[in-house]
């Protein structure tokens, strides 16, 4: 490596240099600040939620927030903030955008151009969905269900518009990864020797391109609903409201494996980096990938098996989802046979990936509860749902977000971390996030609805451990956001590869130079090859 | 990536064509909206849309002459699509 080369970062100074960047490092770095900004807002708005819940309000004189108006529009924004402005962007957008073309090989992605501009339809989303929600204009929660949302007085065009916007960016980003994936990696790079991060950044890029689309087409026949009355959801006109929550879950399904996905690539280069083993199974963990992404976009109208679809329909999509599990389990099974005799180094970023295979198992298994036909008819929006849905979401995707931060975080800013601190936050994170969602899901089976800003006093007791909760995890969180932050400006300097990884990021220095590679890589005949020394 | 200034692959003249087709067949559309053919109207309008949009990606969007990479990344949407369809339907063909 030539030591006097300059990294990224020191190429152009001032913020025109990062608002105009083409530069894919950058782009991931703009992306990481606004993910960040918005999941701690999103934090705190949570807590906020559980503070309301810790109490009965007939036991305890009175509502926190003053009624159920405002708690709802805390819990849309809550949610609103962490699916669309943290969730769906933040493993593409920041690790995706920064690591995938070095991983190939490549100098940057394909359209360099497009991928800012995927950043600034991301802002300009974010900013209409924050002033929509903000300025009181949602009222249908997140999903725009029809028949109401074709009717209210609220002026639905600018959340509409919002999530239009937040489309655009994500697809212009999957087109921006499948095309660089097939056009740019470097000559000996074989589609089957990618690092399996790649492959998991190509099969989001899929669910990307063909399903959001979908998305988009429904909003706008629902704007043609509501301002043309075309009648396409309209029983009286010859429609069917229904139309609408199949159209909606044609994407919205499929997002959740948008989320998950890249988050599962993360695991499959932490699990053999810190095993120093050759994964179990690539080609199978890659292929199942690809079956996770084809299957999971024929499942979605498990979400509605209480909406009056058809029996034999419902039947149909509760045996369809029982599919998803298989390539799930697959990558499971394999992580763990991969740890099986590895030369296990318990690092950061290895005990988030434990925590995720154990919290995403758990997510999962609850998962087929709910795509259960006659099971789901009883947990049907009770707190058991939201139980599930932050197993696999915020214990899945959050956690790996968090362990992807952990294991490239000396790569992307050159720096270290203090582990013993982030140690701690790892511990305080697994004791809060199952004090907090564990009770949910047995508030749930116990017949606790969600959404709603009260209970009876009967549940009192288990909220107000998951309420307690909340404090732990956000604690262990935060301490760690801090921790890192602070981490970028003052940790000691980080070597090139502290973690003896064999992928090619791995073979460029901390931070990169601006074209990724001051030599050419060395392609490796297989991504997660280590030699017997290292193993040992 | 080469700066590659693709030669034309088919001359002006076959693109002048294949516009016109598509103004024929928008025609048709238009034309057979009037007659009456009860359930085969939406049947023909979806046809000569399917034929439409061939020509389009065939010709001026030169999948004729790329890659089978880029037709069989085309052809995994419209399975997608087809199988989005499909699913929907079970639904209303028991409702």
């Amino acid at each position: 490596m030539n030591p006097d080369s300059k990294n990224f970062y020191e190429v152009a100074r001032g913020l025109t240099s990062w608002l105009f960047t083409t530069d894919h490092k950058r782009i991931g770095i703009l992306y990481l600040i606004c993910v960040m900004t918005f999941f701690v807002i999103a934090a705190l708005l949570g807590i906020t939620i559980r503070l309301e819940l810790f109490s009965s309000n007939s036991e305890a004189g009175g509502s926190l927030l003053g009624g159920g108006e405002i708690y709802n529009r805390i819990l849309t924004l809550h949610g609103v903030i962490m699916i669309f402005l943290f969730i769906i962007p933040a493993i593409p957008g920041v690790f995706g955008n920064f690591f995938l073309p070095i991983m190939i090989g490549a100098e940057d992605v394909s359209f360099p151009r497009i991928n800012l501009l995927s950043w600034y339809c991301y802002i300009i989303g974010a900013a209409l969905a924050l002033f929509a929600i903000l300025s009181g204009a949602i009222d249908t929660g997140w999903t725009f269900y029809v028949p109401y949302s074709a009717k209210t007085g609220a002026n639905l065009i600018l959340p509409l518009s919002a999530a239009y916007m937040l489309g655009w960016s994500s697809i212009l980003t999957g087109i921006n990864f499948i095309v660089t994936v097939h056009r740019l990696r470097a000559k000996e790079m074989k589609m089957f020797r990618m690092p399996l991060f790649v492959w998991a950044s190509y099969a989001t890029g899929w669910i990307q391109v063909i399903a959001t689309p979908v998305v988009g087409i429904t909003l706008i026949l629902l704007l043609l609903e509501r301002f043309l009355g075309i009648g396409i959801f309209d029983p009286t006109k010859g429609g069917d409201p229904i139309l609408y929550q199949h159209m909606f879950w044609i994407y919205s399904h499929p997002a959740v494996y948008v989320m998950v996905l890249p988050a599962m690539g993360v695991v499959s280069e932490i699990i053999p980096t810190f095993s120093r083993k050759t994964i179990f199974g690539y080609s199978f963990i890659a292929w199942s990938t690809m079956a996770i992404a084809a299957i999971g976009s024929l499942v979605w109208a498990h979400h509605m098996f209480t909406s009056g679809m058809a029996d034999e329909s419902r039947i149909l999509f509760s045996f369809l989802t029982f599919f998803v599990a298989v390539p799930s389990a697959v990558k499971i099974f394999n992580w763990l046979a991969t740890m099986y005799k590895g030369s296990i180094h318990l690092e950061p970023p290895m005990i988030f990936g434990l925590i995720f295979v154990l919290l995403f198992s758990i997510g999962g298994f609850t998962g087929l509860m709910n795509g259960t036909l006659s099971i789901d008819i009883h947990i049907h929006d009770t707190a058991f749902v939201v139980g599930h849905f932050h197993y696999t979401m915020f214990g899945g995707v959050g956690v790996m977000f968090f362990g992807a931060l952990l294991y490239w975080f000396p790569k992307m800013f050159g720096r270290n971390y203090n582990k013993k601190i982030i140690y701690l936050c790892g511990f305080l994170f697994f004791v809060g996030f199952n004090m907090l969602y564990g009770t949910m899901k047995w508030l749930g089976i116990q017949g606790m609805p969600r959404r709603y800003a009260d209970y009876v006093p009967e549940y009192e007791f288990w909220n107000r451990v998951a309420t307690v909760g909340s404090w732990v995890m956000v604690g262990g969180l935060f301490l760690m956001i801090f921790h890192l932050l602070y981490s970028v400006f003052k940790g000691s300097k980080a070597e090139d590869n502290p973690w003896e990884g064999t992928t090619l990021e791995w073979q460029t220095t901390s931070p990169p130079p601006l074209v990724n590679f001051n030599e050419p890589p060395q392609i490796p005949e297989k991504p997660y090859d280590y030699p017997e020394e290292v193993k040992s | 990536m080469s700066e590659d200034k693709s030669e034309h692959i088919m001359p002006v003249i076959g693109y002048v064509g294949i516009w016109l087709c598509l103004i024929f067949l928008t025609g048709v559309t238009v034309a057979v909206s009037f007659v009456d053919m009860q359930n085969l109207t939406l049947f023909t309008a979806l046809f000569v849309a399917t034929i439409k949009s061939t020509l389009v990606l065939l010709y001026f969007m030169h999948l004729r002459h790329d890659q089978p990479i880029i037709f069989y990344m085309i052809l995994a949407c419209l399975g997608s699509y087809a199988v989005f369809v499909i699913l929907t339907y079970s639904d209303y063909l028991y409702r």
